[in-house]
């Protein structure tokens, strides 16, 4: 095992930190102009046996974005990625980086930096060899990889760690290690693989902060892969919304999360009122939806929506609730009476569950604020919202 | 897992096992047949062949000095380590790739092989050995086959010579060496092979850096069994070694049935079990060394 070299070390700067630090200060400066690559997939396609697991995906990742690759198991969000990074052979379609072809390139010559699932930190190298790997494949010299892996353990502040084992670092360490080891030879793209699934809540948000901040400092191109819609969200340049080896739906955070293709998208991200009934005849660009209980409600329809079975989708805090039994008709907001089921409360909202008069039952979600009383079971509510926070989808519950 | 549900599991996990320990009655029979027929014979051979001895310990000592340095127990000090080492780094080179195939591969390769592996494993040494005999003798299998084929004129000397003995010893501890490099081989996560090519190592440097690394304790482990295996070998060099090829077990042998010294020998058994011993306690802190480095 190498050790450090001391005059590098030397140069190191003391580490403000304790075993998880909280961000403090500026990140060090990368050492050169990272390289940024853009992606593009066409029609990717991967088929095991009789199942289509991704189905002609594709998608145009700029340089610089960080593009995440969101789903439920199974929807062939880690497929694709591992398309991308070469382990998977793909059935159909191309992988273009900068527009060139990579279909023949092994997965060590791709160069890509890539953080896996459970970290794959080598349990018989300590810190710095682990983090010096992709540099000592690559033959840089002693002092360059000396100074470079000092970079990166100051990067994702573990300086102090260098020599430790592999098998003394905590969860959290374990996935420092591995991001450095993905970003320490400055790669044009960086994939991730689900690589916060195995951290506790806290010490998720924590590095999802540090991993965008470091991206953002190097600007590389990421592709990063994960199940959890607010990971997803709060990392993202763009979210691709994965399901049954598909994309569903591409856009920034607030385009998916407010605007969403399909009720799948809706639901997926997040907690989401999807109320069925019957689209009748647009006029415009709001169009009308009729409640088996004949009641109607107004919403702006996505692309294009003939007449049939449709859902009007609302998100629970976009939807307003007030005690009452009555309510003044207004042009711009939808409105329902109904009677309180159920109150919940979950530290920073009360989530009610409400059972409309006219309609099947509303989750809605009330900050909780100074001044919030929970509104007993069996009160008589009004619910209002805005035509244009409500959004009409096809397609059935 | 929750805790709660940890609790529960450890729960029922304990509930048969805790109003009582079956496990040391149900090691009775196994440890009472080893004391009965392995243990005690073994103590009362030791004391009885020093009992002959009527001298004073001084005596003794000298005696013993005086066999342990005699030039024929260190030749065959000598030759035993020899064939030994040598036995040993054949099966790693034969066992190591063999080993990798069966790890990496599926289907009917894979059957075929453990089958022919293992299926030597359950038959009678002797029964391999004069196997060997009748396919490496004067007028065997293989040099009818060279001979035949034109490659040599007269019949190589594959017998009755250390050739023979290296050839015989290393196909009976190939097994021993494959299996146990198997399942070391078997513990290397996959997804470190990938975590190295996706950082940019080729086949090679993955292979030297972090594959090898991570069998090297079934390497220590699968040498050192062939090693202690082979330092008390008998049947097959007596075999189908030659005149100079006698190995420690051969001398004991010739000790008891020829010379009739039975303080010989048994002093001789005493130091190669005191080494066999000593092995035996290396090879454990080696299979330790998985935990130390953190392998699964």
């Amino acid at each position: 095992m190498v050790e450090m070299d001391p005059v590098v070390a030397e140069r190191v700067p003391a580490p403000v930190v304790a075993a998880e630090p909280a961000p403090a200060g500026p990140l060090p400066a990368p050492v050169a102009a990272t390289h940024r690559a853009a992606i593009e997939l066409r029609g990717l396609t991967k088929r095991y046996g009789e199942e289509t697991v991704v189905d002609a995906i594709a998608a145009s990742i700029a340089p610089g974005e960080f593009f995440s690759l969101l789903g439920p198991s199974g929807s062939g969000k880690t497929t694709t990625l591992m398309m991308v990074a070469g382990f998977v052979r793909p059935d159909g379609g191309n992988i273009l980086v900068d527009g060139r072809d990579i279909a023949a390139v092994p997965p060590q010559k791709r160069g890509f930096g890539m953080v896996f699932q459970n970290y794959a930190i080598f349990p018989h190298l300590n810190v710095f060899e682990n983090i010096a790997f992709p540099l000592r494949a690559r033959r840089w010299a002693k002092d360059a990889v000396a100074e470079r892996v000092a970079w990166a353990l100051d990067l994702v502040r573990l300086g102090r760690f260098a020599d430790r084992a592999a098998n003394q670092l905590s969860g959290g360490q374990q996935q420092r290690v591995a991001l450095a080891r993905a970003i320490v030879f400055h790669p044009p793209v960086v994939l991730m693989d689900e690589p916060l699934g195995a951290l506790d809540k806290n010490l998720r948000f924590e590095m999802q902060v540090e991993i965008k901040e470091i991206q953002q400092r190097l600007g590389m191109t990421v592709i990063y892969v994960t199940h959890d819609q607010e990971e997803a969200m709060s990392m993202s340049d763009r979210i691709a919304i994965m399901n049954r080896g598909r994309i569903d739906q591409v856009g920034p955070p607030s385009e998916v999360y407010e605007r969403p293709a399909n009720p799948f998208v809706g639901r997926f991200l997040g907690e989401a009122n999807l109320i069925s009934g019957t689209v009748l005849a647009e006029s415009g660009e709001v169009a009308r939806l009729r409640l088996p209980s004949g009641h109607e409600l107004r919403a702006p329809h996505s692309g294009s929506c003939g007449a049939g079975p449709g859902l009007l989708f609302i998100r629970p805090e976009r939807v307003e609730i007030a005690p009452g039994a009555t309510a003044a008709a207004d042009p711009g907001a939808n409105i329902l009476l109904g009677r309180v089921r159920r109150c919940s409360f979950l530290g920073n909202i009360l989530r009610y569950a409400v059972e409309p008069e006219a309609a099947e039952p509303v989750t809605v979600d009330l900050q909780n604020a100074a001044g919030v009383a929970p509104l007993p079971a069996g009160a008589p509510v009004v619910l209002r919202w805005p035509v244009a926070d409500s959004l009409i989808l096809r397609g059935e519950a | 897992m929750t805790v709660a549900a940890a609790i529960t599991t450890e729960r029922v996990r304990a509930a048969p096992a805790a109003p009582r320990d079956l496990t040391p009655l149900l090691l009775m029979p196994a440890v009472a047949m080893l004391v009965v027929m392995f243990i005690v014979p073994l103590v009362l051979f030791f004391v009885r062949t020093f009992m002959e001895f009527d001298g004073t310990a001084t005596e003794f000592m000298a005696q013993a000095r005086d066999l342990l340095l005699s030039q024929a127990y260190l030749t065959a000090l000598g030759t035993t380590n020899w064939i030994s080492l040598i036995v040993t780094a054949t099966t790693l080179l034969i066992g190591y790739p063999i080993a990798y195939y069966l790890t990496t591969a599926r289907g009917v390769g894979v059957s075929i092989v453990v089958l022919s592996i293992v299926l030597p494993y359950f038959t009678s040494i002797i029964v391999r050995t004069f196997s060997w005999m009748v396919l490496l003798g004067e007028h065997g299998l293989v040099n009818d086959l060279l001979i035949g084929s034109g490659l040599v004129h007269a019949p190589l000397s594959l017998m009755y010579n250390r050739l023979g003995v290296l050839i015989g010893m290393s196909y009976v501890l190939l097994p021993y060496m494959v299996l146990t490099l198997y399942a070391a081989m078997r513990a290397i996560d996959p997804s470190l092979l990938r975590a190295s090519a996706g950082l940019g190592a080729g086949g090679f440097y993955t292979f030297r850096r972090v594959y090898f690394p991570l069998s090297l304790h079934g390497v220590l482990s699968g040498a050192l069994i062939v090693y202690i295996l082979s330092i008390g070998y008998f049947i097959t060099p007596a075999l189908m070694g030659g005149q100079h090829d006698i190995m420690i077990a051969m001398l004991i042998d010739r000790s008891l049935e020829v010379a009739v010294d039975w303080p010989s020998a048994a002093l001789m058994s005493l130091t190669l079990l005191v080494v066999t011993l000593g092995l035996y306690a290396v090879y454990y802190r080696v299979a330790d060394i998985r935990r130390l480095i953190g392998a699964r």
